[in-house]
């Protein structure tokens, strides 16, 4: 495994439809990303970067092309056996926050242990743990609608680790956020970054971008361009009083 | 897992309580029909048991009937005396005749049935002395003034705490004796009051009130070491024989089997919770589909949750479990709610019409069990739609 990058994509493409209503999507997207990588996906709308997203979070799978995660090529796995890689190595955070409504924080963040068929005391363990590393344990027993919208995005970042998964996916971090509270989730990631996880996050706004160390531009279906900001992060941060 | 699944489908019950209520109430009133239904069926056959254990069990009912020519050739002590000695397997047999009488007693009167039988008669219908003694075998002979009154002709005329043993009463213009007072006995089967009625020997009544020395009817009662349909061949081979019937005449008599009526009594219960039955399960397949068309609503409605339960990574398999889970436990909620308003309504409903409440385990299990699978039927096509989602529209469903 040493050697092999995280994620490898080859020539994907993605139509949706058939016939003369086909798109398509992607054009043929080459793609690298290695562990500890923080990239962020930029692109206008239609440029293909959700589409990539989906695939690279094992949810969709491409038309054409080889998509290696791990070095296993997800495109010839079935939707059960991609439920199994995204159960133990990916972690997600949803632009709308996509928590269990009437469910207090602790109960979601314990959501997808309960998947891996851990036992309750254990699964309360590692939610307390996650909950703590978003610093939200005060919060365990509240549920989201009595949640800030920052802190409902904690609880989805913390439910993302509980697992402890190698790439952490992240859609629109921020878009339903204030810039201050923008800036707490980004600095958030950024430490999570720096602890060894690898993030890929889609993002429309310059100012989150900058937070990562790559920025892949989309547009039309293909990549445009990939920058690599490794400092630039650095000084948002100390920029920040 | 399976834990969490179940403790999951009970909160979202809960958080639809009204919706849930409303949708098992087909489940409910289905498994309260059957329930209730089969009890009270149980009630009024253990009622009828009982009934016919009081006639005596393994007797057999012997009556003359109208024959074509419109005229009814009655029994004698002849006939009964040969059944009793030439078949084998009968332990005993007795005739019976009877008249209607006014009862007096110091200034009192009271309407009763005055019955002539004897001792073999009340033992082969089971019926014992309470106070005082039986017809000895002189008084029977002799047909003597002597009776044996029913607790409520002793009720009806004689002074409470008072002892009728031994003291002279009238029946129409005879004068008897009272031996002795019977047990209580209740209803009998045709409605009558079998404990208004005054025994007498035989020959009294027969001599005193008909002036005849035929017979109403005669009981026999068998051994059940012998098979009931062997002996009841050979009494209507023996009577057909003493009253010089030929070989295409229909017989001029009738042979109950007490037996019988219990079958017959059971088959008509049986029929009754059959059609119960068929009724009930209407409601439940109506009450079936209503659990399917909630659970498609609530698989709608929970799409979004879908959603994100399969990007963390739920199988299929998982997703399903977790809906068929909810379909089941609601269905088996309400074939709970359904057994409990069985147990309040049957109870109520055995007192009213007056059987006892019998519980019957194997019904409620049945029912239960029975409701609860229809979760399976009626939820597996939610279930399966829901695990089928593609999870990125579902999650992007508003």
């Amino acid at each position: 495994m040493t050697g092999q990058p995280l994620i490898e994509m080859e020539g994907i493409t993605k139509v949706f439809g058939t016939g003369s209503a086909a798109f398509r999507a992607l054009k043929g997207v080459d793609l690298t990303i290695d562990r500890g990588q923080y990239v962020a996906i930029m692109g206008p709308s239609g440029s293909g970067k959700s589409t990539t997203m989906n695939i690279l979070g094992c949810l969709d799978v491409p038309t054409d092309g080889v998509f290696r995660f791990r070095g296993v090529e997800v495109q010839k796995l079935d939707r059960d056996q991609r439920s199994l890689l995204r159960r133990r190595y990916l972690g997600f955070v949803f632009q709308g926050f996509n928590l269990l409504a009437r469910t207090t924080a602790l109960e979601n963040v314990e959501l997808p242990l309960l998947y891996r068929g851990e036992k309750k005391a254990a699964r309360r363990r590692a939610a307390m743990r996650s909950l703590d590393q978003v610093g939200l344990a005060p919060w365990a027993d509240h549920t989201p609608a009595e949640l800030s919208g920052g802190q409902q995005q904690r609880v989805a970042i913390a439910r993302a680790l509980v697992t402890d998964p190698d790439v952490l996916l992240a859609d629109e971090p921020t878009g339903n956020l204030d810039s201050e509270r923008s800036v707490e989730i980004m600095e958030l990631l950024q430490k999570l970054n720096a602890e060894g996880i690898t993030i890929l996050m889609v993002t429309h706004e310059e100012e989150m971008a900058a937070f990562a160390k790559t920025i892949i531009r989309f547009r039309d279906g293909v990549v445009e361009r990939v920058e690599h900001n490794a400092h630039s992060t650095a000084r948002v941060v100390d920029a920040t009083p | 897992m399976f834990g969490a699944t179940l403790l999951l489908a009970l909160r979202e019950i809960r958080r639809h309580i009204l919706r849930s209520i409303l949708t098992t109430l087909g489940i409910i009133i289905g498994v309260a029909a059957v329930v209730t239904m089969v009890t009270l069926g149980n009630g009024v056959t253990a009622s009828v048991q009982e009934e016919i254990s009081s006639l005596g069990a393994n007797n057999f009912i012997v009556f003359p009937v109208r024959t074509d020519r419109g005229t009814t050739r009655p029994f004698d002590e002849a006939d009964v005396d040969a059944v009793e000695r030439q078949i084998a397997g009968v332990v005993v047999a007795a005739g019976n005749v009877g008249a209607n009488a006014t009862a007096f007693y110091n200034g009192q009167d009271w309407d009763t049935r005055v019955t002539g039988a004897n001792s073999a008669f009340l033992q082969a219908q089971s019926i014992a002395v309470a106070q005082g003694r039986g017809f000895t075998t002189e008084e029977e002979v002799a047909g003597k003034n002597v009776c044996l009154i029913g607790p409520k002709v002793r009720e009806a005329i004689f002074l409470p705490g008072s002892s009728p043993v031994g003291e002279r009463m009238r029946l129409g213009g005879v004068s008897c004796s009272v031996v002795g007072v019977l047990e209580e006995r209740g209803q009998s089967g045709g409605g009558a009051d079998d404990d208004d009625v005054v025994f007498m020997p035989l020959k009294t009544v027969q001599r005193r009130f008909r002036g005849s020395d035929t017979l109403d009817f005669f009981v026999l009662k068998y051994d059940p070491a012998y098979a009931a349909s062997a002996i009841q061949e050979s009494l209507v081979d023996l009577l057909r024989e003493r009253r010089l019937l030929q070989g295409a005449e229909a017989n001029d008599f009738n042979v109950i089997d007490t037996a019988q009526v219990n079958d017959a009594l059971g088959s008509v219960t049986g029929a009754l919770t059959a059609m119960v039955a068929v009724i009930a399960s209407i409601s439940l397949l109506v009450g079936g589909i209503g659990i399917m068309n909630i659970m498609l609503v609530s698989v709608t409605e929970r799409t979004r949750e879908i959603g994100i339960r399969l990007a963390i990574g739920a199988l299929a398999r998982e997703v399903r479990l977790q809906f068929l889970t909810e379909a089941v436990v609601l269905c088996a909620l309400g074939g709970l709610a359904g057994l409990l308003l069985a147990f309040v309504a049957s109870i109520s409903l055995a007192s009213v019409i007056d059987v006892p409440f019998v519980f019957d385990p194997t019904i409620n299990v049945l029912s239960f069990v029975f409701a609860s699978s229809m979760g399976i039927v009626f939820g597996y096509y939610p279930a399966r739609r829901a695990s089928q989602l593609d999870p990125i529209d579902a999650l992007r469903h508003e």
